[in-house]
């Protein structure tokens, strides 16, 4: 039921069964940051991770560990300083079009109206006003915003801004979806709301998901695999491969006795690592 | 338990809903009349209050004129018409110099600002300069373009130009720098170009930076063209205060300070107007708090 891999053999691409390579890929990856005070900080390290086309994938890892910092490489904002990114087989080379990034923090142009903002991509993409702006109303609707077309961002509740942040990045119909903690800063009954509404899209779309997050439920709740990484500089620690059948209702799968056992397997791994970058941010500070 | 047992039952002595909003609207309406009763007052007990020490002899009246005086001087001067021409002729003309060099300035100053934001080695370059620039008091420029632009509009037009160039620069130069990283990650995800990033992203997030320098620089572009006018010119209200000091008449100078005020107050108004309609998209009580 609940199979711990060896992060060595997870990251060995797997040919799926259509002969395309995995979705995403980090071989080896390294990356350094140099501080403003001229402080070299290793944010990672010896990291490997692949994702399967259409695989929904969790990570999780003790805060400040470079979770997000593997989003920025796969989304092309960011380069290794050692190591190869890959999506769809061919190397990051800059930002792929491919490509979906949804924020931890609101990144929604508050200038703009609900409708504008979710047409933003197909606009950005040189797609013609009326057929985008028709598929950004149908959009709209299906995030369940009907009605608050022409509202700005500052007269939506945080959930409301959430699901225009989903309809922004879903509009544009990506083949990898980037999620950096997105339902971190809602309360949370809209958190397991907005789950829920992240696993409908998904299931009709199957992208390829790379899910950032601190909340280890929130991570099995959602996930075909859950990566678990040390603390920084971070690397792959364990994989888990989450066989709770789908679809999934995110509210109630956390009665499943086997979501209980999972948990608890995994929290045992994540706890030590945690405590690590716990005793460290004391020293710090 | 019934049904009935556990409706609420209305009490005559509760106010309704309807009743407590309607106190609350009589309230506020009592506080904004109260405001404005407290606010005629002041006026009334600080002009009452300079026109009887003036009659009273306790300040010289000559030195310090009277609310009175200062009054028929701009009554004269709106009836009369002013030692220089017509009292509308002169404020057009201040006016004029001002907006022009309030345009000018505030363009060229927008345009350096998104410049030098956007591009780290010219801003590195160029902030060093701009800051000695700065702090250069910089109505002394003024005797420089009476020198080389003459006694007419050019001189005045620009030294309002500089007054207000390096506010508003500075203020879209911020701007710029400060659009947030994750908005810009966010549309060059969705596919935005350079020039749609500028266009979509850096220059809304600079706007109210700008608008709000917008407030205070039209502010300078009047002292510009005041200042030009005072140090050497043939019309407006600045010779008309320089004219008034010539001859000792200190109503005068308080009368053309009025005028000066009223068509400042005036162009403030059409500048919030202005950034209302441009800034919508902020929350009321962001966009209240800036006017």
């Amino acid at each position: 039921m609940v199979s711990v891999m060896n992060p060595i053999a997870a990251a060995t691409p797997e040919p799926s069964r259509d002969g395309g390579a995995a979705a995403i890929e980090l071989r080896d990856v390294q990356r350094r940051f140099v501080t403003p005070d001229g402080r070299a900080l290793t944010a990672l390290r010896s990291f490997n991770l692949t994702v399967r086309r259409g695989e929904f994938c969790a990570v999780v890892g003790p805060t400040g560990c470079g979770k997000s910092t593997t989003l920025t490489l796969i989304a092309g904002l960011a380069t290794p300083t050692a190591g190869e990114v890959r999506i769809m087989g061919k190397p990051v080379t800059g930002i792929d079009p491919r490509v979906g990034f949804v924020f931890q923090q609101d990144a929604v142009f508050p200038w703009k109206t609900v409708i504008d903002n979710v047409v933003a991509g197909p606009l950005y993409r040189g797609k013609p006003r009326a057929a985008a702006y028709a598929t950004a109303r149908d959009w709209v609707k299906r995030v369940g915003l009907a009605g608050f077309e022409n509202h700005y961002p500052h007269q939506l509740s945080g959930g409301m801004r959430k699901r225009v942040a989903l309809a922004q990045t879903f509009i544009n119909e990506p083949e990898i979806l980037l999620m950096d903690e997105p339902f971190s800063a809602l309360d949370v009954q809209t958190r397991v709301l907005m789950q829920d509404e992240l696993l409908k899209l998904w299931s009709a779309h199957s992208a390829s998901v790379v899910f950032v997050t601190h909340d280890l439920e929130e991570a099995i709740a959602l996930a075909d695999r859950v990566f678990v990484l040390t603390a920084g500089p971070a690397t792959v620690k364990s994989v888990y491969d989450i066989d709770l059948p789908r679809p999934r209702v995110t509210a109630e799968i956390r009665y499943d006795p086997k979501f209980t056992e999972i948990s608890k397997l995994i929290w045992n791994d994540l706890r030590d690592e945690v405590l690590v970058s716990y005793q460290r941010a004391q020293r710090g500070g | 338990m019934t049904q009935a047992g556990i409706e609420l039952q209305p009490r005559n002595a509760a106010p309704s809903e309807e009743e407590i909003a309607q106190a609350a609207r009589r309230a506020l309406q009592r506080r904004r009349v109260l405001v404005n009763v407290l606010r005629v007052g002041f006026l009334v007990v600080v002009l009452g209050g300079w026109e009887l020490a003036a009659r009273l002899g306790w300040i010289d009246p000559f030195f310090f004129a009277m609310p009175s005086t200062i009054a028929a001087q701009i009554w004269d001067w709106m009836v009369e018409g002013t030692s220089q021409g017509p009292l509308w002729v002169q404020v057009a003309v201040t006016m004029e110099e001002t907006i022009i060099g309030f345009l000018i300035g505030a363009v060229l100053g927008i345009i350096a600002g998104l410049l030098l934001g956007r591009d780290r080695l010219l801003a590195d370059v160029f902030s060093i300069y701009i800051k000695i620039a700065n702090s250069v008091p910089r109505v002394v420029l003024g005797s420089i373009f009476i020198i080389a632009l003459g006694l007419g509009m050019a001189s005045k037009v620009a030294l309002a130009v500089v007054m207000v160039f390096f506010v508003v620069f500075g203020n879209a130069f911020q701007g710029v720098r400060e659009a947030d990283r994750n908005l810009i990650a966010n549309a060059r995800i969705l596919g935005a170009s350079k020039r749609q990033l500028m266009s979509s992203v850096v220059i809304p997030s600079a706007l109210s930076w700008i608008l709000a320098s917008l407030h205070v620089s039209f502010g300078f572009a009047l002292v510009g063209a005041v200042v030009g006018e005072f140090l050497g010119s043939r019309q407006g209200l600045g010779l008309l205060i320089a004219t008034a000091q010539g001859t000792f008449n200190a109503a005068g100078v308080f009368a053309a300070m009025i005028v000066l005020a009223v068509v400042a107050l005036i162009a403030e108004g059409l500048i919030s107007l202005l950034e209302r309609h441009l800034v919508k998209w902020r929350p009321a009580a962001l966009a209240e708090g800036a006017l």
